[in-house]
């Protein structure tokens, strides 16, 4: 990745931005892409990624499984497998446009798809254990592809460059979410490839991530005992995974999934009122593989809304934002106000302290 | 004076800008309509005056040496990184880790400032540097603190918000933070001790105080009426000996 920069020395770490309409109206990817454009600075060009929400209303009840290939031979082979594991709809070419800064895409496809009838009561599962397992064996088996998301009704958008041209790219305004989340990269511990971008994905849940998790090792195999396979090069996909387990599988709340991966001190504990105490710790002591160490702040997407968080001690920025129908979350306030210049009201999560953003009427769901 | 719109200019083309009228001696210099842009007013010299409209970028104000700037908005993380004299005002609120290594000059917040500010701050002789903050703050306050002064006083706070967060003055080995409220045993540092005001260090709070609440119309009488507390080292080598068996 040689240009015009190479020899400067950048001083940057990534950027991440969100934007929820509550009352669920949909709107183009314009915006999302000039909240992250505003953080240029922050992203050196290896990687650029969106996740939208509400994007595919008429195949709304199909799984969108977005797909890169290396080559057409990674295409077929896994056009065989989803051939023999899915009925599928539709199979085509997600739309791009050429844009000079984007190089050497990979094929990049999408199917609009449900699990095999006959298939899925063979093996007992539910749709989305199906399609979460599917994705990992395509993820881990088949050289030359890539799964890059697999939710109902949304999407990810995502590769090599600056994200205001990957979003240029795909045609981003030609989309129409409730939810965008985005991500600009600036990658330190692994490589700049186009499945290595943000969001990392799994369902519907999408993760756009800034800083490192330098307790990857446990973490990854502890999700390994649950049948997860970190393929990815990155420590980001990981995270995916834990909330996919806590709140799918294990049917945690948002907040005791919070307590897990941000837990309060022990010495925090100490101080609590006993009932609150015993919580902590009782999720502390199951859930300590999937306590997440080092600085980080990230955007959890799904299909009802977000969580954005901090690491407990705050080692990494995030603002966030609210109008009459919209939450905003992101790495810098002006990258807020870019798109929203007099919120009613802006302030900053203390470290560890979940921001739950949801759609109207969903809130019970995820108490 | 000059006048710069900044809306939707490259931080690069600002700053060339901002420098260049400097250069030609201009005094006082507006930017309107700021958005993001970093670096603005680094490594300063001039006795110049910098007004900012908006929300200016990451890392304002670092190395500042003899400017004052206003902002007349929130300001985000990285403000007067290594300040060595000069003033910065700023009328909203401010991120994370302001006056980082701070050796000089003022800064005066009016609301609410973030995790880790002031850590590495240091004062010699008469040089030292004063932040005053008229909202809370997070953690990590005046971290590593080996010289100057902050100033909490914890004012127009949201409801359940803590004047001031853990790991207050952790390693602090010089200085004084002065807090208007009090802080639990469990929220400082361990090299921190706490006392009250005696009538030296009133005399020096006041001192700070008045140029502070005139600059954001705060009455001075009434941030004064409430109970103070003082924090500082126990010991300006807490660490003399931890190497010496």
């Amino acid at each position: 990745m040689k240009g015009s920069r190479a020899e400067e020395k950048i001083m940057s770490g990534c950027a991440i931005s969100g934007i929820l309409n509550r009352k669920g109206n949909r709107f183009s990817g314009e915006e999302i892409i000039d909240s992250i454009a505003l953080m240029h600075e922050r992203s050196n060009g290896l990687g650029g990624g969106f996740a939208a929400y509400g994007i595919y209303p008429e195949f709304k009840e199909q799984y969108a499984i977005h797909m890169f290939y290396d080559d057409l031979d990674a295409k077929e082979e896994v056009e065989y497998f989803l051939n023999r594991h899915f009925n599928i709809a539709v199979a085509e070419k997600i739309p791009t446009r050429e844009v000079d800064k984007i190089s050497n895409p990979p094929i990049i496809w999408r199917y609009f798809a449900m699990p095999n009838e006959q298939k899925l009561s063979e093996f007992g599962l539910a749709d989305d254990e199906y399609v979460a397992q599917s994705v990992m064996n395509i993820n881990a088996n088949y050289r030359g592809a890539f799964v890059v998301s697999s939710g109902k009704n949304m999407g990810v958008f995502k590769g090599v460059g600056y994200p205001e041209d990957i979003g240029d790219f795909y045609k981003l305004e030609e989309y129409e979410a409730y939810l965008w989340t985005a991500h600009g990269r600036f990658p330190t511990n692994t490589p700049g490839w186009w499945g290595g971008a943000h969001p990392f994905t799994l369902l519907d849940w999408s993760i756009v991530h800034n800083g490192e998790i330098s307790s990857y090792g446990a973490n990854k195999r502890y999700l390994e005992m649950f049948g997860y396979k970190c393929t990815m090069q990155t420590d980001t996909e990981a995270i995916t995974y834990l909330f996919d387990l806590m709140l799918r599988k294990h049917k945690l709340s948002l907040e005791s999934a919070v307590k897990a991966v941000a837990a309060p001190l022990w010495s925090e504990i100490e101080r609590m009122e006993p009932k609150e105490k015993k919580i902590a710790t009782a999720i502390r002591t199951i859930y300590g593989n999937a306590l997440l160490n080092g600085p980080f702040s990230i955007i959890l997407g799904h299909k009802d809304g977000f969580l954005a968080l901090n690491d407990r001690i705050k080692l990494r920025p995030l603002v966030v934002a609210e109008d009459e129908e919209r939450t905003y979350v992101a790495s810098e306030e002006s990258a807020i106000r870019e798109i929203c210049s007099e919120p009613e009201k802006v302030w900053t999560p203390r470290g560890g302290e979940p921001v739950i953003g949801l759609l109207e009427g969903r809130e019970e769901v995820w108490a | 004076m000059a006048v710069i719109d900044a809306q939707g200019v490259y931080y690069r083309e600002l700053n060339q800008e901002i420098k260049g009228l400097l250069a030609k001696g201009e005094k006082e210099i507006i930017l309107n309509n700021v958005n993001g842009q970093r670096y603005i007013g680094d490594g300063l010299t001039e006795q110049a005056k910098l007004i900012i409209d908006g929300t200016p970028g990451n890392d304002l104000a670092a190395f500042g040496n003899g400017a004052e700037i206003v902002i007349n908005g929130n300001g985000q993380d990285g403000i007067a990184n290594t300040m060595n004299g000069g003033q910065i005002i700023i009328h909203g609120s401010v991120g994370d880790t302001l006056g980082y290594s701070m050796r000089g000059g003022e800064i005066y917040v009016k609301g609410d400032v973030g995790y880790r500010v002031g850590i590495h701050m240091k004062g010699y002789q008469d040089q030292q540097p004063l932040i005053i903050i008229g909202g809370g703050a997070g953690d990590f306050f005046g971290e590593y603190m080996a010289g100057g002064r902050m100033i909490l006083l914890g004012l127009n706070r949201a409801e359940g918000q803590d004047i001031v967060g853990n790991y207050v003055g952790a390693g602090m080995h010089g200085g004084v933070i002065y807090i208007r409220g009090q802080v639990e045993d469990y929220q400082i540092g361990q090299e921190v001790k706490i006392s009250g005001l005696d009538e030296d260090d009133r005399k020096e709070l006041i001192g700070y105080l008045q140029d502070y609440c005139q600059e954001f119309d705060y009455d001075l009488e009434e941030v004064l009426d409430a109970e103070f507390c003082k924090l500082e080292p126990r010991s300006a080598r807490p660490y003399g000996n931890l190497y010496a068996y």
